[in-house]
């Protein structure tokens, strides 16, 4: 069976999932000998998504316009799309200040003004500090997904059930307590 | 009382005149999701998540309102119903703001059980995300609308057990909401006895107990059912 192309992608999130795909502990082994990583913020130093990858978890919520731009490419150049967490499965924690009614700089304002009495400033580093979109959007909303991995973070354990579902049949489905969010 | 007797998922079933669907099929062993129905209240069949499909009827039926009939072939798990479930669960969560990883409910929920119950791994709506508003000035609980689900469970915990009829429900469409003393403040209300009624009866943590952190709030609805069974009981003796 030809080698897995396995990459992993953060955008709008914490990294808490990546840090429980790290709790996968000796299973990373068993990963490693059925994968290459080509990409990865914990695996690889890798700095563009490549072509051709099979199976990509994309950890976080689609932020700004850095996060729009990456998973368009993701979705481009890969086969299964899992959606890897609360946040890029419902938006959670990320998506709250879709709450505010305001535009994005109220929001901006709200966060670096209102609740900064030292040194109040909007970051404003063209190039470097991407714009906000005016809504965060959980990652189906934005482009297909082929499997969910809800939880925040999901256990080490919710993990290593879809890939080794992966490994075995080329896609996944969780069931009962594996599809429980928070 | 006359027997009545129907089909439900192929099996015929006795059940006594007056009874729901619901309590005709949990009594022959299939279980039917549910979230406004709680034992000994009254039952508004408002949730839509017990609905049961009617062979040869294009519309689907609430368990916890239908009474049986003859006659009646009932499926409670056909995939029509199953994904009719999913998608009222689906619209439970996009129409506000259930964000369960900091809920001090995570784990106890029963919005969050039936999400696993109808399998639902996303939510196929665009999320509405309402401003809505949180009410800290009783002493004891407080109320997240964030969270609420409108099951009115403790508008009727507070009406038909506690006698106190200090929650109610206002306005109309996305703007509806339960209410304490027709809009005042919680903790302005002359009408509550601080009994909780409320907090036990609320299936999420829109209404809970002040100072719990994520995860810690447990909820018992069971003991209205008791409590109301208990009353029955002493009015038998009397």
């Amino acid at each position: 069976m030809p080698r897995l192309k396995f990459a992993t992608v953060w955008l709008g999130g914490c990294s808490g999932c990546h840090m429980s795909f790290l709790d996968l502990d000796e299973f990373l082994f068993d990963l490693a000998a059925a994968a290459d990583v080509v990409f990865s913020p914990v695996g690889t130093d890798v700095k563009h998504y490549p072509e051709g990858v099979d199976v990509c978890l994309v950890e976080g919520a689609v932020c700004n316009h850095e996060n729009l731009e990456m998973i368009h490419r993701v979705r481009q150049r890969t086969k299964v799309l899992i959606s890897f967490g609360d946040c890029a499965v419902t938006g959670n924690v990320s998506a709250i200040r879709n709450i505010l009614p305001a535009s994005v700089h109220q929001v901006l304002e709200r966060s670096y003004m209102n609740h900064d009495d030292r040194n109040p400033r909007i970051p404003d580093e063209p190039g470097i500090v991407p714009v906000l979109l005016d809504k965060v959007l959980p990652i189906h909303a934005v482009v297909p997904v082929e499997v969910y991995i809800p939880g925040c973070p999901p256990p080490a354990s919710r993990i290593k059930e879809v890939l080794v579902q992966i490994l075995e049949h080329g896609t996944a489905q969780l069931e009962g307590r594996d599809l429980q969010f928070g | 009382m006359a027997d009545k007797t129907l089909t439900i998922n192929g099996q015929v079933v006795q059940a006594q005149e007056g009874q729901t669907l619901l309590q005709a099929a949990r009594e022959a062993g299939f279980p039917i999701p549910t979230l406004c129905h709680l034992e000994g209240l009254s039952d508004p069949g408002s949730c839509r998540v017990c609905m049961v499909e009617q062979t040869g009827s294009s519309r689907l039926l609430p368990a916890c309102t239908t009474r049986v009939s003859d006659h009646l072939v009932i499926e409670t798990n056909s995939k029509r119903v199953r994904e009719e479930r999913r998608k009222v669960v689906e619209l439970l969560f996009a129409e506000r703001n259930h964000v369960c990883a900091v809920c001090v409910a995570c784990g106890h929920c029963e919005l969050q059980d039936l999400a696993i119950e109808v399998g639902m791994d996303h939510v196929r709506f665009d999320y509405d995300h309402p401003d809505c508003k949180i009410d800290l000035s009783h002493h004891l609980y407080g109320i997240d609308h964030n969270r609420c689900v409108l099951c009115t469970r403790c508008v009727r915990a507070c009406d038909e057990v506690e006698g106190a009829h200090t929650w109610d429900v206002a306005g109309w469409g996305k703007e509806t909401r339960v209410v304490t003393d027709h809009g005042q403040p919680w903790g302005n209300s002359e009408t509550c006895t601080s009994c909780g009624k409320c907090v036990q009866a609320c299936p999420t943590a829109a209404i809970f107990i002040k100072g719990m952190t994520v995860a810690e709030s447990r909820k018992h609805p069971a003991e209205i059912g008791f409590l109301v069974k208990s009353r029955e009981h002493l009015h038998c003796q009397d």
